[in-house]
């Protein structure tokens, strides 16, 4: 009796052990590994998909890309504190600049590397309210009128809450002619009509589309889309502002880890193949625009047309607006009260 | 006392107790599965056969498997230790081995981070050589290693001190050596012991995600966990797919109390069977 469940657990064991085995063998297929931010899996997966069987084609080699998504700052620590990367697309400049001061992984010219900035395609920063528009948001001031709750994520944790946040500062900035008190006030206000200050973009968007938190939702407009997409118009309705920030989102090849092991050329690929019609069109069709005209305008494509400004323009590139407004102590912490202190 | 029960306080009590446990346990339970099964049979074993899902049960079993053993050696060499010597420091090991339980889980990933991240020392030694420890599996099977290993010296520590060593030295006198003594004499009477601790371990591994959470690096395929893996497929907004898997580790958890009672009954057994000799 003992002895037959003995038995019983060597076998459990040894299928534990075949099965692990049969895991971490089997044949060297070359990887290349992307750590990228939250919203961009779907997108990643289908261009995942199309490079490969593009690079096998030219060159005969079958690869297999893995890739890694999380908030964007927590990805960044990741890749600094060792996680392999051969490339990195983060949500922000400011993110990739950080793995490239610290440790010396990605040379710091890195921007100069790929065309525009090594920004591939961009997005921008657009509203989504409840269906039919019950409060008649249209513009950015419709966002601080008494009442109206604001869902946006933490910009201390979140990428896509910075872009809120800049895109909120920059036309408040616009409006108020440069007068920074001015755009300062608003944020206040905007930040004091947050109920719920989530720490990702996609817990965000959760938390007004299903949790039915809040009037109206400040978002990227690719993330915005592909909720519509999925909850459909009975759920959620986007509005366009007529102006908003033009996000950047970059991509950059990890020198250390590609020369380490041999991907270089592949990553390299990999990454200018995000420029090509093919790469550009699948970005169009996940909602991010592209750079090029022709996808721009291709089938079913279309994205409204909004005044855009950049970081630059708006709090004079990432570095000042970190220091400036989302340091430790800098004009968020002074902003923002936990709970909704303006209440 | 007992004539003081009146039947509608049995009643009031009984009925608390099932609605708490229908509405804090049964319900939710049952809301795993009707999710899961939202949109039929076929969604439920598509996603529950995704490549993705299989690589994630693959790896939580993998971790599993190996943190159970080495928790065994490491939980009997504690217990052993702690109960039949007298040394300096052994309240001090005691104490430590409840570490795991007090410290929170994220703290256990990050200090592994800290320890073990390519810009420390070690990490950086590691690295060099070609091995991958933190965002890779090894890292992974240390986040579970420490989670876990309280639970089979918990068990065993209080049944061994209850037995007291007189068995052993007897068994020494008689003139077995160290090991006959400790398969012949101890073993017997801690196995049940060990199992019961190994299952609580193993249920703990399998569910654990906050410590493999900030070790793991979230590589889809690869180092997601199934606890992981649930919260992937959530925000991907395929809730179907979410609770698909969630309802795997539901079935792991209602397999951990079967075989837990199962354990109970035996053991309840073989102490009346031991009293009747």
């Amino acid at each position: 009796m003992a002895d037959t469940r003995r038995d019983n657990l060597a076998t459990l064991i040894a299928c534990g052990v075949a099965l692990c085995l049969g895991g971490c063998g089997g044949k060297p297929v070359r990887t290349l590994r992307n750590v990228s931010y939250d919203p961009t899996r779907e997108f990643y997966q289908e261009v995942n998909e199309v490079f490969a069987s593009e690079w096998k084609a030219k060159t005969g080699e079958k690869i297999e890309i893995e890739q890694s998504h999380g908030g964007s700052g927590k990805q960044a620590r990741s890749v600094m504190d060792g996680m392999q990367a051969d490339v990195v697309s983060l949500a922000l400049e400011f993110d990739i600049d950080a793995i490239a001061r610290r440790g010396g992984l990605i040379a710091a010219d890195w921007r100069g590397r790929l065309p525009e900035g090594s920004a591939p395609y961009t997005s921008t920063i657009v509203f989504m309210v409840r269906p039919g528009n019950p409060k008649g948001m249209r513009d950015w001031a419709d966002l601080v009128r008494p009442g109206i709750e604001v869902v946006t994520p933490n910009p201390k944790t979140s990428g896509g809450a910075r872009w809120n946040y800049l895109a909120a500062w920059g036309q408040a900035l616009r409006r108020a002619g440069g007068d920074e008190a001015a755009a300062r006030d608003y944020l206040a206000k905007l930040y004091g009509s947050v109920p719920v200050l989530d720490s990702g973009a996609r817990a965000a968007t959760t938390t007004f589309v299903q949790r039915g938190i809040g009037d109206v939702l400040l978002t990227w407009e690719n993330e915005a889309r592909m909720a519509l997409g999925h909850f459909g118009p009975q759920m959620c309705e986007i509005v366009t502002p007529k102006e908003s920030i033009l996000a950047e989102p970059p991509v950059a090849v990890v020198d250390a880890v590609v020369d380490k092991r041999g991907t270089r050329a592949l990553a390299e690929a990999y990454l200018k193949f995000l420029y090509t019609e093919k790469g550009q069109r699948l970005a169009a069709k996940h909602h991010f625009r592209p750079r090029s005209g022709e996808a721009l305008t291709g089938p079913g494509v279309r994205f409204p047309a909004l005044d855009l400004f950049t970081v630059e323009e708006a709090a004079g590139g990432w570095q000042r607006a970190h220091e400036a407004h989302f340091a430790d102590g800098a004009l968020f912490d002074r902003i923002y009260q936990p709970g909704g202190g303006t209440n | 006392m007992r004539g003081g029960d009146a039947a509608w306080v049995r009643y009031l009590l009984i009925t608390i107790a099932l609605g708490f446990l229908g509405v804090m346990l049964v319900a939710p339970l049952a809301a795993v599965f009707i999710e899961a099964f939202a949109k039929g049979a076929g969604a439920y074993w598509r996603n529950v056969t995704d490549p993705a899902t299989l690589s994630a049960l693959r790896l939580t079993l993998t971790a599993a498997a190996i943190a159970a053993p080495l928790n065994a050696v490491f939980g009997l060499a504690a217990a052993w230790a702690a109960t039949r010597f007298d040394f300096k420091g052994r309240s001090l090991l005691i104490t430590l081995i409840d570490l795991p339980f007090a410290v929170s889980p994220v703290i256990a990933g990050l200090i592994y981070v800290a320890l073990l991240g390519s810009r420390t020392p070690l990490g950086g030694w590691l690295g060099g050589m070609g091995i991958e420890v933190i965002f890779a599996t090894p890292g992974i099977v240390l986040a579970t290693l420490f989670v876990t290993f309280p639970f089979v010296a918990r068990e065993l520590i209080p049944l061994m001190q209850e037995q007291g060593s007189d068995d052993e030295q007897a068994a020494v006198v008689l003139g077995a050596d160290g090991w006959q003594t400790f398969r012949l004499v101890t073993l017997p009477r801690i196995r049940l012991a060990l199992v019961y601790g190994l299952i609580l371990a193993n249920a703990r591994a399998i569910g654990e995600f906050g410590a493999v959470s900030v070790v793991s690096g979230h590589i889809r395929g690869l180092t997601n966990t199934l606890p992981l893996h649930v919260e992937i497929l959530y925000n991907e907004y395929n809730s179907v797919g979410a609770f698909a898997v969630a309802s795997l580790l539901a079935l792991f958890a209602l397999a951990t109390i079967g075989a837990k009672n199962a354990l109970e009954w035996r053991l309840r057994r073989a102490r009346e069977g031991g009293n009747g000799q």
